[in-house]
């Protein structure tokens, strides 16, 4: 066992309720650690007195000094570039300017010569373009090698991936055969100033717990970023970076991934992680005749139809509609929440929002204390009073504009 | 045709609570479940071998309590079952855990097919399948919604992407992650529950696998959790009461004062 409480321990019991898994009892007015402990290291930060310790290998496993530069994977399909990639270029800078390196792009695919000259104006310093035929359709195990490649020769001491299905799945794959770590789906990053460590903020336990998590004996430094919480960067007027080109001889490569097709599937009108308005229906809505509302008030806003797991458990609308810790993470203009009591996994997946407006019956509802808006009472009537309003203001539009 | 199908014990997080006076996760009463989303991968499993006949073994690494969820496993009608417990392997971040279970698949031996769950409702991290799969050299894919067909040398599967779908061939052996649309998991038997109460749960520690020992545990873990804190609550907002009418005119008007429409 590689942790082990000291004799400074003063019996406070703050690690008991701290620990995520039961696994400390007080005995004679000591923290006692049981078997079912998994080493996670939250009691250790929390001891008022440094009594638990935990032993860590304190060798690096490389020469953390030959590792500079931030990176950002630059996820593209069919040379779009993703969204998410903007984002990741936005606090990328925060965090190159914080250590005083450089901001750069690794981008893999088929004819991007134009997005990597694009990308440059965002505030990249550097472009690292692997532009292959072959590369042209993302592909797990090629992509896996040439970024394996990439960081072999120019050594990032960070590298940022969207928490995407690409990133998701590339990004434990490069870590694996690089052998370094790789924090899933943060939400938060920054800069240890005395360390000068990547500290990984994330959700854990379905959102009740954010976790910062930091990888000091290896490099590169990865992490995959939940989209849609970052800013993203804008244009830079005269900012100069320029565009290296990295050979790849893709006739090393063995392929044993083949993908056959992309089928686009478009389900919905409007994709909720791209809409300003989202309405959102929860177990408070209680039939699946009443989310009819629901869709009504979005349609009558212009908005996309969001869910919380209970509806969505329901049946009362599909998967893609769900928000939250398991579904979609969305950051519109307004959130409306109908009848969704605010449980920590549902807000996880919209307190980005700019504003949030809840109709709850039940005036206790956790949802309320993270609303701009609250309104307490049915929405079976108050829905109907919104699109009613909301009709009203458009025949006045209508009617000041024909004036 | 040899499937091995890697699960998690994990505490049912939709039952936690967080305690507001302490700022504490509230344990009591939250029960440890197998991870959802590995109930989809047994579910293949089984239903794979129905078609292509062979065996499934279902894994999983953690405290020995974890035997429960492998006899549940048992009871839904999985050939074999194994833990991998050792103190050794505590303090496991997603590559020290994706070692030490492809060391269990190498020692199991000739496996064709890994299948896991998209990712564990507790971690979320959605890591440790591909890992597993770069430790063993084979190739994977993520958030498979369906299996189209196996042949001896390859698996095809469609796997879900934003706004769509793509085709993926894969040579075998190959692992993948599954997400809940892949099919509608059965409920245990009678028959599968009666073995599941008399098997005995063999397992394997350090010293049973092959393992490098600076790559399991704590020591084979580049990631470290520094500090834990339970997410800040926002601050209150303005809250209307009374008639719907009287209320949403109210909202309209501070949405206009803001100017946000």
């Amino acid at each position: 066992m590689s942790i082990r409480v000291t004799d400074a321990c003063i019996g406070c019991g703050i690690c008991l309720q701290q620990c995520p898994f039961g696994a400390i009892e007080l005995k004679e007015n000591m923290a006692v650690i049981s078997d079912s402990c998994t080493l996670c290291g939250s009691c250790e930060s929390v001891c008022p007195v440094q009594a638990i310790q935990i032993e860590r290998e304190k060798q690096a496993a490389v020469n953390l000094r030959d590792y500079q530069d931030v990176w950002v994977f630059g996820e593209q399909r069919n040379g779009e570039i993703n969204s998410v990639v903007y984002e990741l270029i936005g606090e990328g800078r925060k965090l190159a300017d914080k250590l005083g390196e450089q901001l750069c792009v690794a981008l893999i695919g088929s004819q991007l010569s134009a997005a990597a000259d694009d990308l440059l104006q965002y505030g990249v310093n550097k472009v690292y373009l692997v532009d292959e035929h072959e590369l042209s359709v993302y592909n797990d195990e090629s992509y896996t090698s040439v970024m394996v490649d990439l960081i072999n020769s120019y050594q990032p001491s960070i590298i940022l991936l969207g928490a995407t299905t690409i990133g998701r799945s590339l990004g434990p794959r490069v870590a694996a055969r690089i052998k370094t770590g790789l924090t899933a789906d943060c939400t938060g990053l920054d800069i240890d100033q005395e360390t000068q460590n990547l500290l990984q903020t994330r959700p854990a336990f379905g959102g009740n717990i954010m976790a910062t998590i930091v990888c000091k004996n290896n490099r590169p430094q990865m992490a995959t970023v939940r989209p849609r919480v970052m800013n993203a960067a804008s244009p830079i007027n005269g900012f100069q970076g320029k565009v290296q080109q990295h050979d790849f001889d893709t006739s090393e490569l063995t392929m044993k991934t083949r993908v056959l097709e992309v089928i686009e599937e478009m389900t919905e009108l409007i994709k909720i992680e791209e809409a300003d308005i989202i309405v959102s229906g929860g177990r408070g809505v209680g039939t699946p005749g009443n989310f009819k509302l629901i869709a009504d008030l979005a349609q009558a806003l212009g908005g996309a139809v969001g869910a919380s797991r209970a509806a969505v458990d329901n049946g009362w609308i599909p998967y893609a509609h769900q928000v939250g810790q398991t579904g979609k993470t969305v950051g519109p203009k307004i959130y409306i929440a109908c009848g969704i009591s605010g449980a920590v996994q549902h807000l996880v997946g919209m307190k980005s929002s700019d504003v949030i407006i809840a109709i709850n019956k039940d005036p206790e509802a956790p949802i309320f204390n993270h609303a701009t808006f609250g309104l307490v009472g049915d929405l079976n009537q108050i829905i109907p009073e919104m699109i009613k309003k909301i009709k009203q203001g458009r025949i006045k539009e209508a009617a000041a504009t024909s004036e | 045709m040899k499937i091995v199908v890697c699960i998690k014990q994990v505490p049912d997080t939709t039952d936690v609570k967080i305690n507001k006076e302490t700022n504490t996760l509230i344990r009591e009463g939250v029960k440890s479940i197998i991870n959802p989303y590995d109930v989809y991968a047994i579910e293949e499993g089984l239903a794979l071998k129905e078609i292509y006949g062979g065996s499934v073994t279902v894994i999983s690494m953690g405290p020995p309590q974890v035997c429960e969820a492998l006899k549940e496993a048992v009871s839904l009608g999985v050939d074999n079952v194994i833990l991998i417990s050792d103190r050794a392997f505590a303090g496991a971040d997603s590559l020290a855990t994706s070692y030490t279970l492809a060391k269990t698949i190498e020692k199991i031996g000739e496996v064709d097919l890994i299948i896991t769950g998209k990712q564990a409702i507790d971690g979320d991290t959605a890591q440790v399948g591909p890992g597993i799969a770069e430790w063993l050299h084979i190739p994977h894919s993520t958030y498979i919604k369906a299996v189209e067909e196996i042949t001896g040398e390859h698996i095809r599967v469609q796997r879900m992407i934003e706004g769509g779908y793509e085709r993926i061939e894969l040579d075998m052996p190959a692992l993948i992650t599954v997400v809940k649309e892949i099919n509608e998991p059965r409920f245990p038997s009678i028959r599968g529950i009666l073995r599941s109460r008399e098997i005995e749960v063999p397992i394997w520690t350090a010293n049973d696998l092959d393992v490098d020992e600076t790559r399991i545990g704590l020591k084979g873990s580049p990631t470290q959790v520094v500090t834990i804190a339970t997410p800040e609550l926002g601050s209150k907002g303005e809250i209307f009461r009374g008639k719907a009418e009287e209320q949403v005119q109210k909202l309209f008007a501070a949405l206009r004062e803001r100017q946000i429409v």
